[in-house]
């Protein structure tokens, strides 16, 4: 059937900022509807509040809307733009529930807009565990048992009858949130309680457990003509019990025979059938008893998901892509595949590779997180690779990791570790349990020990104990007796250069050296979909060590970019934006762009996105061996690492020496940079103020440059991006403890100490700079928090709201000064600090920052695209820039916390980055834009109610005026003893509450009672530490916002006014821009 | 050692017994099931590679067996299996091979050979182990028989009739559409039948009698069967005149007929069209093949290097499916007698059962025969 003609407009909903469990894979796949539907002639009308997203760029969308994903916010986009239908099956959980929300507030009916992808229906059955186990049953699929619980007590009859271990889910919530393993009734108590807390219709699903079990994923699609095929099966080598997103996977499924698969076909198509998913694709889950091959459905995804990017990746099936065509009413048949051209989309792709994911976790960030991996998804990133065979993948996926030296599988044994905590790192799932499988079979533990503690299967097992034995065999010859047949084997099974060089003890160039003579190096096959059944048109590629090559390169100028590899803490989705601008730009200046990235999520691995795309690890012999290769026919091949975060950096300099050209600002202009000593002497020398500091590689160095600086100092290593280990210390003790902890950071580099700027506030600013030395300044963004809050966990605005205009003119001018000095071709950004009237550089970046696409989308000008002309040799003012950027109204930058799924972990900010993503909330005024900002970022500032106050002496007299404004707006306080006495002298009235420690009922009581709306704390120091801390979790838990600077407080105050006064509107961003002229 | 007629020679190490064997070398996209293309009849004189890289994981068992043993001439994949890691396993995939002497290789570039098979089509070739010199071997592959015109039925059909009990099990077999209201007799030409088909037939309620591929239909009808069956099988249909002459009396009698694959081919040729030779044929479980009548499409399981040239369809039979990949005939019926068939696998094993449903149109036809 022909596509549905009565829809003209379509609303697409986004996922909102990168938390846990929702990140690039959304823009990723909203992107790709966006551009499918577009190309269909439709307009779209888009609305996601995460300006990081080349979904949010004005060029995908007809309409881009970057506003808060909530009811208000959305209904009265639809009203502006009376949409004919929703599409929210790219949006991931956020844009389902957004839907349902909609269509209860019935928003969806009184502005008829049609529902595209999934009916309610639909989604209420797959969403809500209850009635999904019904549908299953009631077409003879098995299922754990389980009921559903909507209070402690029906949940502990449950527990009665099914007996330990138990799992808990919340219904509706993202990436298992607030579910969990309960192996005993304590745990299962408070696994129950948050859990009842969390879900936002306050039920739980009790489940029989099927912990050990073999975790299988179906990525399925289905059109209107109830056509139906499976593009992909996933299986997770972590057994049940691991979230899939927490789960190292392998594509194809390689442990099923064809009976257990088929059968496996026969039930997703049942199933996605009578949850009613009419088109688009959906992740169904199963579970399979290896003892006797029993097989239950564990959940189905109606949307596409994490798991959909995945297996779009590994397959090369666009899954958004033909999801989005599929709701507008074709059908499978009608859909040519991209790749093969002449095929059409009704097929089963079949893979001649085999493709690994290995999550990424920032547990270094959350010291007193539970590493322990259980229900609910923790990890933040993943990176994904592909080899001929499963080692070589495997291999491949854990040193596109980039966890440095943590990272090695092999030889990593621990003379100290007994076999009891062996048995327990097997036992117990972590971030680092495959670490302890290859210990375990170094110490030539049986396969069936490791089978019996982990339950991964044997087939794995036997893998990784085949990489062993061959890491053994390379081991037991030295540098020269190492055979060239050897050498072929460990490279065959994905042993990089520098693995092999460790194990034979010599360098990885000898070994690269050593590999050419024997011509050992990689071919590169390309991903068809149908295993070279049928020719591919698509550079969509893999290296792998066989024979033939499939690159065929061309003799075109080309400018190689280096992605940003897995989404971790501190580098994420903008570094992904930035490569994706380079490439867009590179392309309209008649350049060939190849992009080389191992994170499945993300944009740029889209092989739309370029021209030519290598699906490889971020090291050096990767990305080296693709440039040897795309200049073997000539044709100039220039490489950017400006855009991709640290990872490209820390190879610019040794691509450069290997004879790479970089394009850009230099690779001795980045060491400038990056090495704080030449920066320092460079500041000095151009007068620019900085923090007085000093470098020590000892704890004795540290304390003497301490000593001279005086405390309290900045500490942290060099070469480190998020303020990794980044800490401000007040005295000796701590400095000690400290150069202990972190020298093991980074070996390779020194321990900085720069003077802490206390009360200090702090500004970043992002800058282009051009060979003719010309210099634009993309936007002066001032912290709403005081510096010492990293500046990626803190709010920030443009224009600048309380900044005097000379310190203004003295940050653009440092900022000229300093980027003509550092020689800087293309991307720039710069954080400054002003105290006591001084303005002060806390340090300069020469790349791209998280900032440009916030600063992008407020301001109309992608600079990621200019400063890429730049770098390939146009001048700004060729691209009309001769002025710095100005925006109208006011954008507020909010991050988000991963607090939530680390109970116990503490909320408090600090110079270590935290967040995982952010919003923009843009608006007339401060503060409308800020508390469209807080909406976005899932605070519900509240209009009323009682407002808790608790700040730290010197705080007391700065909270007055903010205490007086909130009494004035309505507002009744409490407050702690010593804050409520202040205040009373100060003529305002608050009650007294206890603190936690001081009696009952005291405020965590008060917050569960749901009697206080909103938290303002600044910490009270180390005494009333936990007290303060358990404070702000409990209003975490409770969904109370609980503000913990003064700052923030008064920003906050003033959202408040101005939602009473302005109230909530919303604005596109072709309208900002058009008034801005652009 | 992998010699192919064109000059190519693939080394890898062998994965199976010791010695040599020759073939026409094909390849198969299925990326499970490689026990069933093992013991396919229909894969006889060739030899397969598996294009899924990573072969032999969950190990054999005689569950899954689609004949009495190892029919293909050799083996080819890209990396074996050391164990066999599956609760059903009862031994390696290497043990097996080597067991029933079966050649195989791994190790080798497996894309790059079946890139080479899709652009210049599928090649005979030889596989030696141990010491073997790849000029004599090309040399070898170029003296191997052609496929075509070479009868390859009579190596793997049965020598005497026998009724069919259902003897391994099919706990995994998706639950027959409906089951005959009355016991119906199936009378099948055995020209390599999988077994599968047999344990689908039973599965739908249906006592088979199979008959050795050279039995004169006269003695089939005179049973008094309520449906006639054409199995799949190996080689070029061309060649089988035998077959197509029963097929034709089949046709004439009236009674409904069904057909598989080379089944498919042969009552092609009887209805009057004629076949040609595929480039590389169609050997895996992801093809899609387009119902014309209903529209809907089903995934297939497939495997044929044969298909009915559609110029040559005399009118009185319509084409049925079609293949969305190359278009080519994937099923055919004639327009006023009770006789349908199908170039591809409905009784799958490997692949998906989406076309199951065509066992139930065969009941049917056979009940309707039945009440006329
Ligand atoms: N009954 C169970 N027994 C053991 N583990 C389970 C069970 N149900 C779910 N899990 C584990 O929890 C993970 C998350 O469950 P799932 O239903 O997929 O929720 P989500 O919506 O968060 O993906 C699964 O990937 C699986 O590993
Ligand atoms: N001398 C200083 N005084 C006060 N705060 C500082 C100082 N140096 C760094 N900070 C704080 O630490 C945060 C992280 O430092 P930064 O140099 O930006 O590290 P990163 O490279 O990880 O961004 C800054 O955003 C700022 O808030
Ligand atoms: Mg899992
Ligand atoms: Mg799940």
């Amino acid at each position: 059937m022909p596509k549905r003609t009565d829809l003209k407009r379509i609303l697409v909903i986004g996922s909102g900022p990168i938390v846990i469990g929702q990140a690039c894979e959304f823009d990723y796949s909203g992107t790709q509807a966006c551009k499918a539907l577009r190309s269909e002639g439709l307009q779209v009308i888009l609305v996601n509040s995460n300006p990081a997203t080349i979904m949010t760029d004005p060029e995908t969308a007809d309409r881009t809307y970057v506003e808060p994903l909530t009811v208000e916010a959305v209904e009265q986009v639809i009203a502006r733009e009376r949409p004919d239908a929703l599409l929210p099956t790219v949006g991931g959980q956020t844009a389902l529930n957004l839907a349902v929300d909609l269509a209860k507030a019935g928003v969806l009916e009184k502005y008829n807009v049609a529902l595209i992808g999934a009916s309610i229906e639909a989604i209420e059955v797959a969403e809500d565990r209850l009635k999904f186990k019904d549908a299953m049953r009631s077409i003879g699929i098995e299922v754990p048992e389980s009921s559903v619980a909507g209070s402690m007590e029906q949940a502990l009859e449950t527990a009665d009858r099914i007996g330990f271990p138990l799992i808990i889910r919340p219904s509706f919530t993202m990436g298992g949130v607030g579910g969990g393993i309960a192996y005993n009734i304590e745990e299962f108590r408070e696994i129950c309680q948050r859990g009842l807390g969390l879900s936002p219709v306050h039920e739980i699903l009790v489940e029989e457990s099927v912990i050990g079990w073999k975790e299988f994923e179906l990525e399925v699609m289905r059109d209107h003509a109830d056509n139906f095929v499976v593009i992909c099966s996933i299986e997770n080598i972590d057994p049940m019990g691991v979230h899939t997103g927490d789960s190292i996977t392998v594509a194809p499924a390689l442990t099923l025979t064809d009976r257990e698969y088929q059968r496996m076909r026969d039930a997703a198509r049942r199933i996605i059938r009578r949850v009613g998913v009419e088109t688009g694709g959906s992740n169904i889950q199963f579970a399979i008893n290896p003892a006797d091959g029993r097989m239950v459905a564990i959940e189905m995804n109606p949307r596409v998901s994490r798991s959909s990017a995945l297996a779009s990746k590994a397959t090369g099936f666009p899954i958004a892509k033909i999801a989005a065509k599929l709701a507008l009413g074709y059908s499978l048949d009608e859909i040519p595949n991209d790749i093969t051209r002449l095929t059409p989309a009704s097929f089963e792709p079949t893979i001649d590779y085999v493709v690994v994911k290995v999550p990424r976790w920032a547990f270094e960030k959350f010291p007193q997180a539970d590493r322990t991996l259980t229900t609910q998804m923790k990890s933040v990133g993943e990176a994904m690779a592909i080899g001929r065979t499963f080692k070589e993948a495997f291999l491949k996926a854990f040193r596109s990791l980039e966890l440095g030296s943590s990272g090695r599988l092999l030889s990593q044994a621990d003379a100290r570790e007994d076999d009891v905590s062996l048995q327990q790192a097997l036992g117990i799932p972590t971030d680092r349990r495959m670490w302890a499988v290859f210990r375990a079979l170094e110490r030539g533990w049986t396969l069936d020990e490791i089978h019996r503690l982990t339950h991964i299967d044997r087939w794995f097992l036997t893998q990784f104990q085949q990489i062993v034995e061959l890491a053994r065999a390379a081991e037991a010859v030295g540098a020269r007796d190492l055979s060239d047949d050897l050498l072929r084997d460990l490279k065959r099974a994905g042993f990089a250069d520098t693995d092999v060089a460790r194990l034979i003890g010599t360098d990885e160039d000898s070994i690269r050296v050593r590999r050419q003579e024997a011509g050992l190096v990689p071919a590169y096959k390309r991903i068809d979909t149908c295993a070279a059944e049928f020719e591919s048109y698509t550079p969509y590629m893999y290296g792998t060590f066989e024979d033939q090559c499939e690159a065929e390169p061309t003799s075109r100028p080309k400018v190689v970019i280096l992605g940003s590899g897995p989404n971790r803490i501190g580098q994420g989705i903008e570094f992904d934006y930035c490569c994706c601008h380079a490439a867009f730009a590179l392309r309209d200046q008649g350049y060939e762009t190849v992009m080389v990235n191992c994170n499945p999520e993300t944009v740029s691995t889209d092989y739309d996105s370029v021209d030519r795309l290598y699906f490889e690890p971020l090291t050096f012999e990767d990305v080296f061996a693709i440039t040897e290769r795309e200049k073997s026919q000539g044709g100039d091949v220039s490489c950017v690492v400006q855009y991709g975060g640290q990872t490209p950096l820390k190879l610019s300099l040794r691509l450069q020496e290997a004879g790479v050209k970089i394009i850009g600002t230099s690779p001795d202009s980045i060491d400038l940079a990056e090495d704080r000593e030449r920066f320092a002497k460079l500041l000095w020398d151009l007068g620019i103020p900085q923090a007085a500091s000093g470098t020590a590689t000892s704890p004795e160095e540290a304390q003497d440059v301490a000593a001279s600086i005086g405390f309290p100092v900045v500490v942290r290593p060099s070469y480190v991006l998020g303020g990794r280990a980044m800490a401000i210390v007040y005295d000796t003790a701590a400095l000690d403890r400290y150069m202990r902890h972190a020298v093991q950071a980074s070996p390779e580099h020194p321990i900085l100490i720069d003077k802490f700027l206390e009360d200090a506030t702090e500004i970043d600013v992002d800058a282009i700079a051009d060979a003719t030395g010309a210099v634009v300044i993309g936007g002066v963004m001032e912290h709403i928090e005081q510096a010492g809050i990293h500046s990626g966990d803190s709010s920030c605005v443009i224009p600048p709201f309380q900044l005097a205009d000379r310190h203004v003119a003295a940050i653009r001018d440092y900022t000229r000064r300093v980027a003509r000095a550092l020689k800087v071709i293309g991307l720039m950004n710069a954080q400054f600090a002003i105290k006591d009237d001084v303005v002060y550089v806390l340090e300069v970046n020469p790349r791209a920052s998280r900032t440009v696409p916030y600063l992008s989308k407020a301001t109309g000008v992608p600079l990621a695209k200019v400063a890429a002309n730049v770098m390939v040799g146009r001048s700004l003012a060729d691209q009309g820039l001769t002025k710095d950027l100005e925006v109208r109204g006011s954008f507020v930058k909010t991050p988000v916390f991963p607090f939530v799924r680390f109970p116990g972990v503490d909320t408090l900010l600090g110079p270590e980055m935290k967040s995982t993503g952010e919003v923009m909330g843009g608006a007339e005024t401060f503060g409308a834009a800020f508390a469209k900002a807080q909406m976005g970022a899932g605070q519900k500032l509240p209009q009323s109610g009682t407002a808790f106050i608790s700040v730290n002496n010197r705080d007391k007299a700065s909270v007055v005026p903010i205490a007086r404004d909130l009494a004035r707006l309505g507002f009744s306080l409490m407050a702690t003893r010593g804050t409520a006495a202040y205040l009373r002298a100060h003529g305002i009235d608050a009650s007294i509450v206890f603190k936690i420690n001081e009696g009952r009922p005291h405020v965590g009581d008060e917050l569960r009672n749901r009697r206080i709306a909103l938290v303002i704390n600044t910490p009270l120091g180390r005494d009333s530490y936990f007290d303060d801390r358990a404070v702000r979790s409990v209003a975490m838990m409770q969904g109370v916002p609980a503000i913990t600077t003064l700052t923030g407080a008064a920003a906050a105050v003033s959202a408040i006014e101005a939602m009473r006064t302005e109230g909530l509107t919303v604005k596109s961003l072709q309208e900002y821009h058009a008034e801005m002229g652009r | 050692m992998l010699a192919l007629e064109n000059g190519t020679v693939f080394r890898g190490r062998s994965a199976g017994a010791a010695g040599e064997t020759g073939g026409e070398v094909v390849f198969n996209t299925s990326m499970t099931g490689y026990q069933e293309v093992l013991t396919d009849p229909s894969y006889s004189g060739q030899i397969v590679t598996m294009t899924c890289p990573e072969i032999g994981n969950y190990g054999v068992t005689a569950e899954d067996v689609e004949s009495r043993g190892l029919q293909v001439a050799g083996f080819i994949i890209r990396s074996e299996s050391p164990i066999a890691s599956n609760w059903r396993a009862e031994g390696t995939l290497h043990d097996y091979l080597a067991s029933h002497g079966v050649v195989a290789i791994c190790d080798i570039d497996t894309r790059a050979l079946t890139r080479l098979l899709r652009s210049s089509g599928v090649m005979r070739g030889m596989i030696g182990t141990g010491r073997v010199d790849a000029a004599d071997l090309v040399e070898r592959a170029r003296a191997l028989p052609q496929m075509e015109g070479a009868d390859l039925v009579q190596g793997v059909t049965c020598q005497t009739p026998f009724a069919y009990k259902d003897l391994a099990s099919n706990d995994f077999a998706i639950a027959p559409g409906r089951t005959s209201r009355v016991p119906l007799k199936v009378a099948a030409y055995d020209f390599g039948m999988k077994w599968n088909i047999l344990r689908r037939f039973a599965a739908y309620g249906c006592d088979v009698t199979v008959y050795p591929a050279s039995t004169p239909a006269s003695q089939l009808l005179a049973t008094k069967p309520d449906g006639l069956f054409f199995s799949n099988g190996p080689g070029d249909p061309a060649v089988l005149d035998y077959a197509i002459a029963n097929a034709k009396t089949a046709v004439a009698s009236g009674v409904p007929t069904f057909g598989i694959c080379l089944g498919h081919q042969v009552l092609g040729l009887a209805l009057g069209a004629s076949t040609f030779k595929l480039k590389f044929g169609h050997r895996g479980a992801n093809h899609p093949v387009k119902d014309l009548v209903t529209g809907k499409i089903e995934i297939t399981s497939q495997n044929h290097g044969f298909a009915v040239d559609p110029a040559t369809l005399p009118h009185d039979v319509e084409v049925t499916h079609k293949n969305l990949y190359d278009g080519t005939i994937e099923g055919l019926r004639h327009t006023s007698r009770p006789v349908f068939c199908v170039q591809y696998h409905p009784e799958a094993a490997p692949g998906p059962h989406d076309a199951d449903y065509l066992f139930s149109q065969f009941i049917d036809a056979m009940e309707k025969g039945k009440t006329p």
